[in-house]
């Protein structure tokens, strides 16, 4: 097992050195460089700057060196002392600005994750055992709709409706009175009633996806003759199904961490830009448009690890769920 | 073995059908069958593929598809307490599962997939232990090592707390076996319960399951397709077809003085292999058409920096040598290396070392050493008929594109002599010209295995290598199909190199046998003196381990054991 | 044993007499058997396929957004950038086919009701209400707006619109500027639905070309391109859409945008077909009658076209097809984040852009309602009908 955790957490440095150079390209795509779109902001406020003290800030931020250069000097402060860059933008270190919305990215991401699990177990698992019954159908029907809605539309929608019927604004995480203030138990029962509509949206599509794969996986392992000799042992059905298939089914959900991750944090970026939540998602977007590349680089970069942890670890869960993993 | 029939049987079947509702068709699985099951006794349910005797054993515990419907019958087990009315109870009743396991208990083909592989094996026999047992869970588990110890399994406290994907085939269905047994059942039944393991492991199962019988006074439920396991282990039979039964009597009376045409037939097939070979062995004093000299495969793992780690030796030196107009068998169990030594003769794989050489071609070649052109000169000259007749025939093209397709690639004929050529190819094998516009799907399997072999026929060939050609058929149809292959090497000048785990089938069909063992040859011989004589320890156990078809003279559990 | 062979206490059962195979009962009167046994894969698909009932429905409404796409400046009652600086945020008109006269009589006569508007006093917020007194007719191949199909053919007719032009006719409502979002919605199903096509495809090329590379080169070229499949799908799609998305220089033309944007959308999806289309590749490849045909003599390239491409194909469009949702929703997620396509070029997404904060939803529901159902319709469509063709895409399975 041991073995096992070394040689994924290995295989994981080639991707991570992928995403990396993905966001350094992102950092490097717009035309100029930041100090040009430093110096175009700093022209449109009056202030001027001469020749020389150009030059001499080129040299500073190794604008001139070679990409290779300017990667390797941009990673390895990241890695060796946490310099995620400088953002013109605000004026401040990119360290300073990102945690704390990545941290609301990651905690509305996990909280959706878990209402995804909590609602697909069950549906998934009365699809499969009542196949073409009633309930199955709706679900179904549910799990088309899901997929269907995209998340930005989903969000606004659930906005009109609870505006319009039941004249609640249901944008940021707190209500104003809340926003900056202490933790307290009215703070964090506002914090829950504002919560369940990112939930829900963010949550939507991959409820749907997983209800499908749950469906699909758990009625091909029904099938299966280990099926038929638990029945054969005289276990009731309901102990035939959740220890027996069942818990081979489970392998998608676990291993959906790493492909509902992504998506979350997807939906999150959108969805947040739509509601007005204090993620990473409406900074990255403004970072972007204003070209603020550092901090917009260091948002995708930290996205991109994010989701790689969130695969490492449905990895070694499902080692510690199927020795048939672990063994090999 | 002659127990007097107790008046009362112990499990009684009366008229039972099932219906299977599909989505075109209602098929009539079983239709009116009746039997009995005596304590002590044996009965086979024999049949070929599809004649409903696994629909039928799974009715007795009512584990039927929800598509299919029982629309008929009793099924009654008898009790201290009274008679049971197993078909009466609901589906999954408290009543009917407290009959599965601990009155009736149930055996699988394929041991693999009918364990969970996420548990223990210890873990998924002390389940049974305790649901049908009054026991504590400590009591339990020195129950199943206790269990595991009967079924002969080494080391029970240990391999207890395995996996089903570390134990072996055998091992798997001996675990099986003592899960079946846990709580004391009156009735076993087992479902083809050696069909997938090698023939020795075969015996020494059914060894086991028939001490067991004896020692608890179990009555059997055998269903099986292999009439010689039959003659081996039954006391009564039932032979099904297409949903009836057709014939049922002792066992003996069934092996010898079958009344139904049909039972007459199975086991003129069965008897008909197992008859000594008609054949005359080519002349081999002139040079042999292929030699293949110290052949070896090894595959091999290893480490980033290009270490070794392990290797296999999947063949080990092998030297073979094929006549003109031989059939040159090569047997073996499962993992002997026997496929892999066919696929390297064509070159689907390439091999560590050796050398084959090719003597078809005005001059001598090695074959390992041959660039495309003469490669492909090669393979015209030496075809393969595959294993499986389904996965083998491209199911979008139709069997004349199928059988033309090396005619067109070498561009020997087109248009109206192509489609002759394909019309005398298929007549060849026994098929109506009219196949040709159809596609494969509208073929039975042993169909298919004759446009296989119209196909391989079609670049007059001189050899023809068949990779258990013949294992996936029923066998009525395999003995038809290796007429067919034996009376096209009267006309057309062949030779065959035969690759069967069946040793029946290589002897009915070959001159010469190889006998392979874990990679390596270990005895060549004339077919008749391997299968009669056999010289090395491991083919005596072979030989001695295959079923005999004749119930006054059962050998099977006779045999003679070969430690490697 | 015994030597004593118990007398034989035969039950022979009735002789099943002649019969030839297992009993069945057809449900309905069959099929004439032979009529299957000639029919190729294509034939089974569009049998399996069509029995689908559903999937046929969702394909009939992709022909007929691809139609209305194809012919929007037929269908579209106006021109879709006309501004009405009238008739802001002005509600959808309903028709009704007969008018009532003052004998009280009803007649035939397609019509919508005019707009009665109001200003509020405070907030100098021009509001409008239907007004039923005043009737405008409608009809259908009516003259309006002129416009030239496909830039080639110079028209004035349109399916439907007022019978006279300056007359308002907004049955879907309209937006800030006045604009008729009817119109808007026909023009922006154009763009949307040629993003999705265009972007499949070029996922396809893509996908279909490093895939080659990478099983043509193998060894450290297959390794390469398959870390880099690892890499782009790890990567969480938004974020990295907007990254890309927000280079595209602002003063590019909005063709070069379009382009540009479906080709950053088809960036990030070409990675699933790559994947799909390999392991399929790589199952095929160790087929019995893929090695069948590599023993027939047949080379590489007969191999790959003959043997492997045709089980492919079906499985290939499938997989397209159920890509091209995806597609559009990002297309349209792009612009409603204003960093995809922009005014003056119309998308569904562009025109969701005007829904973006909850006092224009709250004043105009309709333009979040129509863009977001187009969405939600196409996507659905796309869904069933690829889920239709993937369960018809392999007629031998069982």
């Amino acid at each position: 097992m041991l073995g096992y955790v070394f040689k994924r957490i290995l295989l994981m440095i080639p991707t991570m050195i992928g995403i990396s150079i993905i966001s350094f390209v992102i950092i490097q795509l717009p035309p100029g460089d930041y100090l040009t779109s430093l110096l175009a902001s700093m022209a449109d406020s009056g202030q001027t700057v001469d020749a020389t003290e150009i030059a001499r800030m080129r040299a500073n931020y190794g604008l001139d060196d070679p990409m290779v250069v300017q990667y390797w000097k941009w990673i390895s402060g990241i890695i060796l002392r946490g310099d995620f860059g400088y953002s013109f933008e605000w004026g401040r270190p990119v360290s300073e600005l990102i945690w704390d919305r990545m941290g609301a990215t990651l905690s509305i991401s996990v909280a959706a994750l878990l209402f995804v699990w909590a609602v697909s177990l069950p549906i998934g698992i009365y699809s499969a055992v009542k196949r073409h019954s009633i309930g199955d159908h709706i679900a179904t029907l549910f799990g088309f709709l899901g997929l269907a809605i995209p998340n930005f539309i989903l969000a606004l929608t659930l906005m009109y409706v609870s505006y319009k019927y039941f004249d609640q604004s249901v944008g940021g995480l707190y209500s104003p009175e809340y926003v900056g203030a202490d933790w307290s138990w009215g703070r964090v029962w506002d914090l829950l009633k504002h919560l369940w509509i990112p939930v829900i949206v963010i949550g939507t599509s991959g409820t749907a996806a997983l209800i499908r794969i749950l469906r699909a996986n758990l009625t091909d392992e029904l099938s299966k003759p280990y099926v038929v000799t638990a029945r054969a042992k005289g276990l009731s059905e309901y102990e035939v199904i959740m220890r027996y298939p069942v818990r081979i089914a489970l392998n998608p959900f676990v291993s959906a961490i790493g492909w509902v991750l992504p998506q979350l944090i997807s939906g999150v970026t959108i969805t947040a830009i739509v509601l007005n939540l204090p993620t990473a998602g409406p900074l990255l977007l403004r970072a972007l448009i204003s070209q603020d590349m550092y901090l917009a680089g260091s948002f995708i970069l930290l996205m991109g690890v994010l989701t790689l942890i969130g695969m490492l670890v449905s990895d070694l869960l499902l080692a510690l769920l199927d020795p048939r993993i672990r063994f090999t | 073995m002659n127990t007097q029939d107790t008046p009362l049987p112990l499990l009684s079947v009366r008229n039972l059908s099932i219906d299977f509702h599909l989505r075109s068709h209602v098929l009539h699985a079983v239709r009116d069958v009746s039997f009995d099951l005596h304590p002590g006794r044996t009965l086979c349910l024999v049949g070929e593929s599809g004649s409903g005797k696994s629909v039928t054993a799974r009715a007795l515990l009512r584990l039927i598809d929800p598509q299919a419907r029982v629309s008929g019958g009793t099924i009654t087990l008898n009790s201290a307490e009274g008679p049971l009315h197993l078909d009466r109870m609901a589906a999954n009743s408290r009543e009917i599962r407290a009959v599965r396991g601990g009155r009736i208990g149930l055996i699988f083909q394929e041991p693999m997939s009918s364990l969970s592989p996420v548990r223990t094996i210890g873990a998924q026999i002390v389940e049974a232990l305790l649901l049908h047992r009054k026991m504590t869970k400590a009591e339990a588990k020195a129950e199943t090592v206790n269990l595991l110890k009967q079924v002969e399994i080494a080391q029970p406290e240990k391999m207890a707390d395995r996996y089903t994907f570390e134990f072996s085939g055998g091992m798997r269905q001996r675990a099986m076996i003592a899960m079946a047994l846990a709580c004391d059942p009156d009735i076993l039944i087992a479902d083809e319960p050696t069909t997938a393991l090698d023939v020795t492991t075969q015996a020494e199962i059914m060894d086991l399951i028939g001490r067991l019988q004896a020692s608890r006074g179990m009555a059997m439920l055998m269903i099986t397709h292999d009439l010689g396991l039959v003659a081996e282990v039954a006391d009564d039979v039932a032979v099904m077809r297409w949903g009836k039964i057709i014939e049922q009597g002792p066992v003996d009376a069934i092996f010898h003085a079958a009344q139904h045409p049909y039972t007459k037939r199975l086991l003129a097939a069965t008897l008909q292999l197992d008859s000594a070979p008609k054949r005359v062995p080519p002349a081999t004093d002139s040079k042999p058409l292929l030699s293949v000299h110290g052949l070896s495969k090894y595959f091999g793992g290893h480490d980033w920096r290009g270490r070794p780690t392990y290797s296999i030796k999947a063949v080990d030196d092998v030297s073979l040598d094929l006549w003109p107009g031989e059939n040159l068998g090569i047997v073996g169990e499962s993992g002997s290396g026997k496929t892999t030594v066919g696929r390297m003769l064509l070159r689907i794989m390439e091999p560590t070392s050796g050398r084959i050489l090719w003597r078809g071609a005005p001059t001598e070649q090695d074959v390992l050493q041959m660039r495309p052109p003469e490669l492909g000169q090669f393979r015209s000259a030496v075809r393969l008929v595959f294993q499986d007749p389904f996965a083998s025939l491209n199911p979008r093209m139709t069997v004349k594109q199928v059988i033309a397709d090396p005619l067109v690639v070498s561009g020997a004929l087109t248009g109206a002599a192509l489609e002759e050529r394909v019309g005398t190819l298929l007549e060849m094998v026994g098929l109506d010209r009219s196949a040709m516009e159809r596609y494969p799907h509208a073929f039975s399997g042993g169909q298919r295995q004759r446009i296989s072999i119209a196909r391989a026929l079609a670049l007059d060939p001189r050899i023809i290598i068949a990779d258990e050609a013949t294992s996936a058929l029923d066998v009525s149809i395999r003995a038809q199909v290796m007429d067919l292959l034996l009376d096209l090497q009267k006309r057309l000048d062949l030779s065959f190199i035969f690759i069967a785990h069946d040793i029946s089938v290589v002897r009915y069909f070959c001159d010469r046998v190889a006998v392979m063992h874990q990679g390596r040859i270990v005895e060549t011989g004339a077919a008749e003196q391997i299968c009669t004589a056999p010289e090395h320890p491991y083919t005596q156990s072979l030989i001695s381990a295959v079923p005999n078809p004749d119930p006054r003279d059962r050998r099977m559990l006779h045999r003679t054991k070969f430690i490697a | 044993m015994s030597d004593t062979h118990p007398t034989p206490t035969f039950m022979i059962l009735p002789s099943d007499g002649e019969e030839t195979g297992p009993a069945v009962s057809p449900l309905r009167p069959g099929q004439n058997p032979d009529a299957i046994a000639i029919s190729g894969q294509w034939t089974l698909i569009r049998r399996r396929f069509f029995s689908n009932k559903v999937a046929v429905f969702a394909g009939i409404v992709v022909l007929l957004f691809y139609a209305i796409g194809l012919f929007a400046e037929f269908l579209a009652p106006t021109s879709p950038t006309l501004a009405q600086p009238t008739f802001t945020y002005a509600p959808p008109q309903d028709i009704s086919l007969f008018v009532t006269g003052e004998d009280g009589t009803r007649h035939w006569e397609p019509h919508v009701k005019g707009y009665a508007m109001t200003v509020d006093p405070a907030s100098l917020r021009r509001s409008f209400a239907i007004d039923d007194a005043n009737v405008i007719p409608i009809g259908l191949f009516v003259e309006g707006v002129p416009y030239k199909l496909w830039g080639l053919f110079e028209m004035n007719t349109h399916l439907l619109g007022p019978l006279d032009p300056t007359q308002p006719m907004n049955l879907l409502g309209t937006d800030s500027l006045g604009r008729d979002l009817l119109s808007r919605l026909i023009f922006g199903t154009r763009i949307s639905m040629s993003i999705g096509l265009i972007g499949v495809i070029s996922s396809l090329i893509i996908g279909v070309t490093l895939g080659a590379l990478s099983g043509y080169f193998g060894g450290w070229t297959d390794i390469a391109i398959q870390r880099l499949i690892e890499v782009i799908s790890a990567m969480p799609t938004i974020p990295l859409w907007l990254g890309l998305a927000a280079a595209v220089p602002i003063a590019w033309s909005p063709l070069q945008v379009y382009f540009m944007v479906t080709l950053i959308v088809s960036l990030l999806a070409w990675t699933g077909l790559a994947r799909e289309v390999r392991g399929r590749f790589l199952a095929l490849r160790s087929e019995d009658f893929v090695t069948a045909a590599i023993l027939d003599g047949s080379g590489q390239m007969r191999v790959i076209f003959r043997h492997i491409l045709p089980s492919l194909t079906s499985h290939i469009l499938a997989v397209v097809t159920l890509a091209i949702p995806t597609m559009i929703v990002a297309e349209t997620a792009l612009s409603f984040l204003g960093i995809g396509l922009k005014s003056p070029v119309i998308s569904w997404g562009v025109l969701l852009q005007d829904a973006q904060n909850i006092r224009t939803i709250a004043t105009a529901p309709w333009l979040l309602i129509w863009p977001s159902g187009a969405v939600v319709l196409t996507v659905l469509a796309f869904n069933f009908l690829g889920d239709g063709m993937r369960d018809a895409a392999d007629p031998y399975a069982t």
